[in-house]
């Protein structure tokens, strides 16, 4: 369905990658290994009706329908950067509120020094969670620290390109965080807990070598099997002079959030 | 007998080591058409690219499949293995090709840098390197030529088959169900061979008038 935004100032200048390419390269296991099988496999997932449940160290603890929280707070329109951990990237144009929106409505008491993430199980909607081949330990879980889940880069979208988002890009809820690689940016959200343990994230479990928690775009810091210096941009150029950009320190977004980790040796926490 | 009932007759043999040649090489056109005509999707060079090596590892896995399925199963396509050895070679050329060409733009620093950082190029890159001298000596004239030496320098197959497996293994950032079967494969190919000694395999295939031809033709 349509959506009703409004103009945000997080907005990079550059061409947008192509709705096509957007919903139809996802990396989302839940449907499948193959970037093709989200938007092939997730005919059947239903994302309406739709709640998302707030608990853990907060004062308010509750459970939220996404369509009133959709009423509730203004959707922006964002055009960020997006890097996946395996070095290909796109630009795209997301709607959708703060994720601080929703940690202020719920009071974050002062113990709580982190935020963890889960997505739905839902076996009988996702192939990729059936049968007896799953790639990965299910729930997939997330989390950021307290001032990464608050900084207003950090969004909860609900749409692209003006639409509510399509099942294989996380519908009805995701979270987006550019200046991180892809994977931190958890699909079709059930769940938001309050903390004071760092969360376990689904990647970091299942191969701590390769995956860390912090996970922020870093062109100096190798995955340990491929470079990641440079990015294919998805859709910029056809079949012959595919383009490479240069990777930027947190995804072109250091000016925001590079404060964030002052003192903090990001070759240890990667 | 199941050797006879699955072979083709005689005099349609030369000919149908030429038609797998064209046959095997129909992915790579296919794809390319697809690639150049804008129909694989979001990221066609990393999609050709992929589709090349699995090819490749595809026409490996049946190169060291023919003789364990002529002593198993009786079934005996020698005559065909030179062709399916030289298709994956070249998949694994052109596999190469399209990283260096079209997904690195050419972009020799980095492919050096690749190679040289991370044991899974290094891998893809040893057994390219590899393959070139089994390419280079398939021809009969250095059948003859090597003679045993011939037998043995070929054995490298099995390496080049380890390093495959690796290079496939490790692209990825987890396993999937394709990849565990192709590995799978690969590895019981090399542990056959390993139980089962070259030699042994030979005397026990010529003992068939069948085998014993096919392994006559190639090596005169």
């Amino acid at each position: 369905a349509a959506l009703t935004t409004v103009r945000s100032k997080y907005t990079v200048d550059e061409k947008l990658t192509p709705i096509k390419d957007v919903t139809t390269y996802n990396n989302f296991y839940e449907f499948g290994l193959d970037k093709g099988d989200p938007a092939a496999l997730a005919g059947k997932f239903k994302p309406l009706p739709w709640t998302i449940k707030v608990d853990g160290m907060v004062n308010k603890p509750g459970t939220f329908d996404i369509e009133a929280l959709m009423k509730e707070f203004p959707i922006e329109e964002r055009v960020y950067r997006m890097r996946c951990v395996e070095a290909w990237s796109m630009v795209i144009p997301w709607n959708g509120f703060p994720l601080a929106s929703l940690l202020d409505k719920v009071e974050p008491q002062g113990s709580a020094k982190y935020v963890a993430f889960e997505t739905v199980v839902r076996p009988e909607e996702m192939p990729g969670q059936a049968g007896l081949f799953q790639s990965l330990n299910w729930p997939y879980v997330e989390g950021l620290r307290m001032d990464e889940a608050r900084h207003p880069l950090a969004l909860l979208a609900v749409g692209l390109y003006g639409e509510t988002l399509p099942n294989q890009n996380g519908a009805p809820v995701r979270l987006v965080v550019p200046w991180k690689y892809g994977f931190k940016g958890i699909k079709s959200i059930v769940r938001i807990t309050l903390t004071d343990q760092q969360p376990k994230n689904t990647w970091q479990v299942t191969n701590p070598q390769e995956y860390g928690f912090y996970a922020n775009v870093n062109p100096a810091v190798d995955h340990p099997r491929w470079s990641q210096a440079t990015e294919r941009r998805i859709g910029e150029s056809g079949f012959f002079g595919a383009s490479r950009h240069p990777t930027l320190p947190f995804n072109g977004y250091a000016d925001e959030v590079a404060s964030l980790y002052d003192g903090m040796d990001l070759r240890v926490n990667f | 007998m199941t050797a006879f009932s699955l072979a083709i007759p005689k005099r349609w043999q030369p000919a149908s080591v030429w038609l797998l040649y064209v046959v095997g090489l129909v992915p790579a056109a296919w794809y390319f058409y697809l690639g150049a005509t804008d129909q694989l999707g979001a990221d066609p060079v990393k999609t050709f690219e992929l589709c090349l090596g699995i090819w490749t590892i595809r026409f490996l896995i049946l190169t060291l499949a023919v003789t364990p399925a002529r002593d198993l199963l009786g079934w005996n396509y020698l005559r065909y293995r030179r062709a399916l050895g030289l298709l994956t070679f070249y998949y694994a050329l052109m596999h190469f090709t399209v990283y260096m060409v079209l997904d690195q733009a050419l972009d020799i620093a980095a492919v050096i840098d690749d190679v040289v950082k991370r044991p899974f190029i290094m891998f893809g890159m040893g057994a390219l390197a590899m393959l070139v001298p089994l390419a280079i000596t398939s021809n009969n004239f250095s059948i003859r030529r090597l003679g045993k030496n011939w037998i043995w320098l070929h054995r490298l197959v099995y390496i080049i088959g380890a390093c495959a497996a690796l290079h496939f293994a490790l692209s990825t950032k987890i396993l999937s169900l394709e990849q565990y079967i192709y590995v799978g494969l690969i590895i019981a190919l090399i542990l056959y061979r390993s139980y089962k000694p070259i030699g042994r395999s030979r005397k026990k295939g010529q003992g068939r008038a069948r085998g014993g031809r096919a392994v006559a033709s190639s090596a005169s």
